[in-house]
């Protein structure tokens, strides 16, 4: 039995399995692994902020700060590998104790201050690219050779297809989305939150401790992505990566999760996102299609979603009397 | 008449206190910000530059505002100038005059308002995924408007809607200050104000009671729109070409911040267009101040975020909350409570 919770879920990846069957009958070279792995190497970062950006939106916040996150964490390591004489590594876990406490900073002014997390992770969003702009307004050149040690890390499938390291890192968010997600009590309670605040309370959910954690999740992925994002393109810049959180708000939605919170799936992301890079690839083959209607398809795909969603909910309503009559006589 | 014009004054106190306070900084920074010159036939001076630079927030503040009030937001605005801007230039390279560039613009606006109007009200899609449709959509719209380029236009009519002055006033100050005395007037000086108010507070009750929430909610994203198109053309005009990808580039997340610097709520209900119009000039004062006091542009940004986190955290329920029961404890009087309990926006 389908459940209806599930339908949103289920369309979104037979829209992706349609649309790849049909770009792969007009042009047979997508189905090679080469153009799967640079699906998943191209969409990595995005992909990564996008699992942080569906914890929030399931709790029925939203987080506008994700790009300049990434853009802050790409600047900032390039610039301290660049300036001083410390491992990557270590870098790699400075910036994400940052951003994971930059993410949790917002999530206690959302629930101390009792602001709309619009406004503050608005705010959140001018301070992390304005403390970007402050380390460099240049494009910094990363070049240590660790960062080479982990590009050239890939594994060769038959095909020429080179499944990087950055793909694999963004499967392995996935799957830790999923299992947070459904599988423990903190999943858990982001979804009472999305259900309702004050359900929530009364359910006693504890929710000072699950904002934030919500948030510094989110912002920690965005660390993370930035730190992939640097990884994809060697260097840091403080104007990349603008607009991103729009991208990643259209792949939850085109993933099958609501807005208002509480309903949806990690693994719905991932596909939203793949159909998001096939676009893209799509029209990298085609050739003669103008960029731009990268984004009006992707506008159209998001309308088409967003009704999907009305009409299903508007069916579960309509038939949920009838349903529990059902279910007293039998 | 008196209560009417002590209330609004009342209502509009910390907006002007902020005001006055980043105009203060402005003039510590730069000590001729006051100064206004008449020269070669207009104005000169930093004050009327704020007042100029600040037309496009203002004006999308003024629709932004009524959005709000409904309970809405407003997201697509930045793309929405950015087809109005296009339309507007494409209209001029044919060889129309700019009485039909502007007619076009602000169609295309209200046409755009009017989907999310709709989208709204007759699908019941939250406003903020319905209005990221058009937010995502826009910018490619008006590429394809533009045809990927950056369109100019040499047509005196259009260009003097953004660049040119009226009586030595420059002419974006004077649409502003029109179009937000016309709307506030539209709004306040009959009921309607106060039926955008009830669909914000309760939009069950309101259309229990008998208001015609659809048609007044695809009204105000109407007017946003329609907003938003103007400032499209004055942006347009003003640089005497359409630029889709730039053009309106993260406005809409300026006018959302003014609306909320001037007090009102995102969660609908009361509101005054004057505070909304005093916000955007609060946040191009904070522009104004960061340029004059000479400091390296790349702390613009990371200032202003700190300045408008202060102004948030001071305006915060919690704080409001804090504030008024230290006020209260210190000063007992039986009418003080009572006065304050009105003035909250619920």
């Amino acid at each position: 039995m389908i459940r209806s919770t599930h339908l949103p879920l289920l369309i979104t990846i037979a829209t992706f399995v349609l649309a790849y069957t049909l770009c792969a009958s007009q042009y047979p070279a997508m189905l090679s692994t080469r153009v799967v792995a640079n699906l998943l190497t191209d969409n990595a970062f995005l992909g990564i902020a996008a699992v942080g950006m569906t914890f929030v939106i399931l709790s029925g916040g939203i987080d506008l700060s994700i790009g300049s996150v990434i853009a802050f964490t790409g600047v900032f390591l390039a610039v301290i590998l660049r300036d001083t004489s410390i491992h990557p590594l270590f870098a790699f876990v400075l910036v994400l104790a940052i951003t994971i406490s930059f993410g949790a900073a917002m999530g206690a002014m959302i629930h101390y201050l009792e602001m709309p997390p619009f406004i503050v992770t608005l705010a959140g969003m001018f301070l992390a690219r304005g403390a970007a702009y402050v380390l460099s307004t240049d494009s910094v050149p990363i070049t240590h050779e660790f960062y080479d040690t982990l590009q050239s890390l890939y594994w060769k499938a038959p095909g020429g297809g080179r499944f990087r390291l950055t793909g694999i890192i963004m499967l392995l968010t996935f799957l830790a989305g999923i299992i947070v997600a459904h599988r423990t009590r903190f999943g858990q309670n982001v979804y009472a939150l999305g259900g309702g605040l004050s359900t929530a309370r009364l359910m006693g959910v504890p929710l000072a401790r699950t904002t934030i954690g919500i948030y510094a999740t989110s912002g920690g992925l965005a660390g993370l992505a930035g730190i992939i994002f640097s990884l994809y393109t060697s260097a840091g810049y403080s104007l990349a990566t603008v607009g991103v959180e729009l991208d990643a708000i259209a792949a939850v939605v085109i993933g099958g999760t609501l807005l208002t919170g509480g309903t949806g799936f990690v693994a719905g992301t991932f596909f939203g996102i793949l159909i998001m890079g096939l676009i893209q690839t799509f029209i990298v083959f085609d050739g003669t299609l103008s960029s731009w209607w990268t984004k009006i398809v992707i506008g159209g795909l998001l309308f088409g979603f967003i009704l999907l969603q009305k009409g299903l909910t508007w069916a579960t309503t309509l038939r949920r009397k009838p349903a529990t009559e059902f279910a007293a006589q039998s | 008449m008196t209560a009417h014009v002590h209330n609004t004054f009342r209502r509009i106190t910390p907006q002007l206190i902020i005001l006055a306070a980043v105009l203060l900084l402005n003039f510590m920074v730069f000590p001729d910000f006051f100064r206004i010159e008449f020269q070669n036939g207009r104005l000169f001076g930093n004050l009327i530059d704020v007042l100029n630079r600040g037309a496009p927030t203002a004006l999308l503040c003024i629709g932004m505002t009524l959005v709000i009030a409904t309970r809405g937001i407003d997201l697509s605005v930045g793309a929405v100038m950015a087809i109005a801007g296009a339309v507007a230039a494409s209209l001029a390279v044919d060889g129309h005059g700019w009485q039909v560039a502007l007619t076009g613009a602000l169609a295309v606006g209200a046409l755009c308002g009017m989907w999310n109007g709709v989208l709204v009200a007759v699908l019941r899609i939250q406003p903020i995924v319905a209005t990221l449709v058009l937010m995502v959509a826009g910018r490619g719209i008006a590429q394809l408007v533009t045809e990927g380029t950056i369109l100019t236009f040499l047509d005196p009519g259009l260009i003097h809607l953004g660049a040119g002055t009226i009586l030595g006033i420059p002419t974006p100050i004077l649409i502003w200050i029109a179009l937000g005395l016309a709307v506030t007037a539209a709004v306040r000086k009959t009921a309607l104000g106060m039926l955008i108010e009830a669909i914000g507070i309760n939009e069950s009750s309101s259309r229990l009671a008998g208001i015609n929430s659809r048609v007044l909610i695809i009204s105000v994203y109407l007017i946003s729109g329609v907003c938003a198109a103007l400032a499209g053309v004055i942006v347009a005009a003003d640089i005497k070409g359409a630029d889709a990808n730039n053009a309106g580039l993260w406005l809409e997340l300026d006018a959302i911040l003014a609306v909320v610097i001037g007090g009102n709520s995102l969660l609908g209900g009361r509101f005054s267009i004057v505070a909304s119009l005093l916000g955007a000039l609060i946040i191009q004062s904070v522009n104004s101040v960061i340029l004059l006091s000479g400091m390296p542009p790349e702390f613009n940004l990371i200032i202003k975020a700190l300045i408008i986190i202060a102004i948030l955290v001071i305006q915060s329920p919690t704080v409001k909350h804090a504030l008024y029961i230290l006020r209260a404890s210190a000063e007992p009087q039986p009418s003080e409570p009572i006065k304050e309990a009105k003035e909250s926006p619920q």
